[in-house]
Formats: structure tokens, sequence, C-alpha cells
């Protein structure tokens, strides 16, 4: 497949909006019970805002990829079988619940959890970000559902592609809250980059075993099955034009193994090891900076995973477009 | 049931690209408006076709085949395509099986074209929504059209009649009769997607020699050739019989 950008940045970001989110109400759960020191309200206003940032941006991002943006509205119609229209609906209820998450904080709703370590909690937020968390794990399991439904892009339909999904976005959100910590809340950033490193280790093992499955993997389409001709020499000879069409340009990614190759060792070295390290210097050091660097540095790396995970995907049409003529 | 379809002879079909033409002269004349073509006659050419005619050799020189394939949308009885529309504008009509595109509904997010495995699905460039084989949908229920002439272009243009059309689901139509005796068949059925359109395969007419209409059997010590002449002074059939 030839990688859409507007759909790498979208699947980036809304994943790094949606982790970011995740390890923001993770703290405030822990601080419910006592386990991490309580923050001021503003600290997770701020955080919601970032979380909301992200995700329109991704919005904004997918609109890029339509033909007919002005009539997005349509594509939540078939929530009861596309994927993709389940994904246009749980994008913005992710983004409405994680705005109303910020919103509860800022108005201080004050309808108080009694006594939880002596400390009484207010339980709006708890309850709308609550909400908030089963709306981003549903977006998660719609944005990687609509690629690992396509049952003949073999390399995509399994479930470890909805599991990649959650983890990178869980990985890259964690490692953007760290950098926020350290800025805003420094008494969270060691759990934050701790927890960061084990989702990011569980990315590395669930990853590895993508790579290694669709490395051995078996076409089940041949130009026998396309054709219908059974014979072990088939060659094609014309693909019906001179010229290249939607189905040449959409469907080939254009670039040689080799690039591919190194591509993979690329982004596996820039979404683990690098991050890893930056976040551990920083965090060790007291530079907040690196850690955000560490940040950058996962997400242009996820960047290329994505455009990784698009490339790599062979689709039964190529059998049809092998030679020009 | 009715499912309409295409059955394609690959015994017959010479690869003129006579279909490919009529298909896009029809089509992109159409109520739907046309099919967008940039720099048909430049260096780059390239354009939204809703059938395309394909060659393949099969074999090994100089033991070689060469197969024409024409190929447009199958009109899947399971059409892949269709449950992942997320704006119902892919749909396939319960009355004839037509798998058909909403144009007015289409947002082209290209995700029916990833979900058809046959590559039938083509966006037009410039109108920016996705086109494919309509099975002259707008024609083949014309009632100002004589009634020999309501099919698909692509089957009226096909000069040795290479393309029939017709009901599948109909045991005794045409189509179903070309696909039960002559060996229809569908194209990937690995993927369970029902293609409504069959194909029919090469076909070799060859004529059996059996080894007893070589060497005669009324001939048990297997000397064949010219029998030996008798001597004129032998005597004939007509010396010792008088008939």
């Amino acid at each position: 497949m030839r990688p859409a950008f507007s759909v790498v940045l979208l699947t980036t970001l809304i994943g790094a909006g949606q982790g970011f989110f995740l390890a923001l109400f993770t703290t405030e759960v822990y601080a419910t019970v006592g386990l991490l020191p309580a923050q001021v309200s503003s600290f997770f206003v701020r955080g919601s805002i970032i979380a909301v940032v992200f995700l329109c941006a991704g919005l904004v991002a997918s609109f890029f990829h339509l033909g007919h943006p002005e009539r997005a509205w349509r594509a939540a119609t078939k929530w009861r079988t596309s994927w993709l229209s389940r994904e246009v609906i749980a994008l913005p209820a992710a983004i409405a619940t994680i705005f109303a998450y910020g919103l509860a904080h800022y108005l201080h709703w004050t309808a108080v959890l009694p006594d939880v370590h002596g400390v009484p909690h207010d339980i709006v937020p708890l309850v709308v970000g609550a909400v908030a968390v089963v709306a981003t794990f549903l977006l998660f399991l719609c944005t990687g559902m609509i690629y690992a439904c396509v049952r003949f892009l073999q390399e995509w339909a399994t479930w470890l592609t909805v599991v990649n999904y959650l983890l990178f976005g869980a990985a890259s959100g964690f490692v953007l809250a760290s950098g926020y910590s350290a800025y805003q809340a420094p008494g969270l950033e060691g759990f934050l980059v701790e927890w960061a490193t084990v989702i990011m280790g569980a990315a590395l093992v669930t990853r590895s075993a993508s790579l290694i499955r669709n490395a051995r993997i078996r076409h089940k389409s041949s130009l026998q099955t396309a054709i219908g001709v059974r014979h072990a020499k088939i060659s094609q000879m014309a693909q019906g034009s001179m010229g290249g069409s939607f189905n040449t340009r959409e469907f080939f990614h254009g670039v040689t193994p080799g690039f591919m190759r190194s591509l993979k060792w690329v982004f596996l070295l820039l979404v683990f090891p690098l991050p890893a390290l930056l976040l551990w210097a920083g965090l060790l050091r007291r530079t907040p900076a690196l850690v955000v660097l560490a940040f950058v540095v996962q997400y242009l790396g996820l960047l290329v995973e994505r455009w990784f995970f698009f490339a790599q995907a062979n689709h039964p049409q190529n059998l049809y477009y092998q030679v020009v003529s | 049931m009715t499912q309409l379809a295409l059955v394609i002879d690959l015994n017959v079909c010479v690869g003129c690209h006579a279909c490919v033409t009529s298909c896009k002269e029809w089509n992109t004349s159409g109520a739907a408006g046309y099919m967008s073509d940039d720099r048909p006659y430049g260096a780059d050419p390239t354009g939204t076709f809703f059938n395309r005619v394909q060659t393949f050799e099969v074999g090994e020189f100089p033991r070689t085949e060469t197969v024409h394939f024409p190929k447009s949308c199958l009109h899947c009885e399971e059409p892949p395509c269709v449950p992942v529309c997320p704006t119902g504008a892919s749909y396939k009509r319960p009355e004839d099986g037509i798998v058909l595109v909403d144009y007015d509904k289409c947002i082209g997010c290209k995700y029916c074209s990833w979900a058809c495995p046959y590559g039938a699905r083509e966006i037009d460039q410039h109108q920016k929504v996705m086109k494919k084989c309509t099975l002259c949908v707008d024609r083949i229920y014309d009632q100002t059209l004589p009634e020999a002439q309501r099919k698909p272009a692509c089957v009226l243009a096909c000069p040795a009649n290479a393309r029939l059309f017709g009901d599948v689901h109909d045991p005794d139509s045409q189509v179903s009769v070309a696909i039960r005796e002559s060996g229809g068949y569908a194209l990937m059925p690995e993927w369970g997607t029902k293609p409504a359109n069959h194909y029919l395969p090469r076909r070799k007419t060859r004529m059996k020699i059996h080894d007893d209409e070589l060497i005669r059997a009324s001939n048990p010590l297997k000397k064949e050739g010219k029998r030996p002449k008798p001597p004129i002074t032998d005597p004939s059939l007509d010396d010792v019989t008088s008939w």
C-alpha cells in the first residue's frame, strides 16, 4: 500500500493524545487512593487541553484524506457494519469526554468523594474521566480494527494490529505526559517514566511479534487464483493500460526492499531504545528538556513506524498490476 | 433472487479491448458524469476505467499460451467493499445484486478500494469519488432501447461474443448453463467473496484416437504394410467360385 500522510498523522496524533489522557487520568486515580501526590486542578485542565489539541490535530489531518471532506458527517451513518464509521463516532466522543473531564476540573464540580485516605476528592472528574477512558479505549479498538478487519491485507489482519495501536499510542502518550509532568508536577515524573518504559517494552514485544509474523507470512492469493489458471508459471504481459492508474498508484509504495528493511531498523531504534535513554537521562539528571526530546524522537519514530505499517501491507490486487506491457 | 452478472469466456476473448473502449464511451457519456482522464495524449496518460483487459502468458516458451483477461467489478454476492463503507455510498442492490456507488454520498476515503481484493474500484481523480462498473445499470432497464440492446455496453461490443450477461441465480439462463456446462469459475475463491461474475476456462478441442484405430485388431500377427501381390498364375477368387 502507499501510505497516506494524512492517515499516518491521524493515527499517530490521536494515539499520542489518547495515551496522554490515559496517563493523566492514571495519575489522578493513583492520587485519589493516596499512592501519588495530589495535583492542583490546573494540572489536569492544561493536560486535558493538550490531549484535546492532539486529538483535534488528528481529526484535522484525517480530513485531508477525504475526497469530499464536506460530506464527512455522512461517515457516521454506517456504524453497524463499518469500523471506519465507528471511529468517526468514537473520535469526537473521546474529544468531547476528555474536554468534559478538563471542564469538570476547571469548574471545580464538587460532588465530593467522601473520605478516601482522609482526603476528600472531587468525584465528578473521576466519573467523567472514567467515561473518557472508555471512549479512549473504544477509539483505540476502532482505529486498530479498521486495518485488522480487512482480511486480504494479511499483514494487518491480526489482533496484533489492534494491540500495537493501543500500546504505541499509550507509550507515546505516557512519554509526553512524562515531559508535561517534568515541568508541571515533578512529583509524578518518576511514576510516569517508569510506566512509559513498561509500555514501551510491551509495545516492543508485540511489534516484534507482528514483524516476525509478517516476515513469515504466506499470501493466500497468487496469480493462479487471481486469473484462475492452474499452471506453475504464469507471467503478466500487459496490465491493460500503458500509463498509470489508481490501481498502480494507491497500492504500491514504490520504494526498494532494502529501503523498507532499513526503515524497520530506523523505527525500532527511534521508538524504543533512544526515547527510553532520553527519558531516564532526563529523569535522573533532572533535565525536563531531555524528556520532551524523548517524545519528539519517539514521535518521529512513530511516523516512520506507521509509514512502514502501511507500506508493508501487500494488497492482492497488485497481482493484476505487475507489468505495464 | 436475481443476481445479474457477466460470464467471460477466456477461450474466446481475443484481447481486442473493444469492451474497454465501449465501456468508457458509454459510461463517460452517462448521467452519472464523465470518467476523467489526465494527459490522454501526453507522455504519462492516466484515467478512470471500469473495465480493463490484461494479458498473461501461461507456461514457458515454446509451450506458452496467451490468456487475455478482461477484469471489471465482479459484483460479489458477499461484497467485502460494501460493509466497510462508512457512509453507505457503496451498496448492493437487493433486487438485482448489482454493487453500486452513490456518487452523491461518497466521501472519497478509498477504504472500499482497500477492501476489494480484485482492484475493481478506481477513484476519479477530479470528481474525488470512488467509481466502478455499474453493469450498465442505466442501460439494461432502459425501456426506450430495443430489448436486444438492453445489455451492458461491453457485452454488445464484444466482436467474439466472449461476454455473456444474465441472471446467474436462474438455473436455466444462458449464463448459468455456460457456468455449469463449460466449467465456469470464480476469481480468488480463497476470500469467500462469492463473485457473481464467472470466467470460462481455456478449452482445447482435441480428436481422441484410440490405439485400436491405428493398429487393426483383426491383424493378430501385427504385420502391416502392403500385402504381397499373388502371382498371376494363382487362382483368383473368380476361378473357384461363381458368386
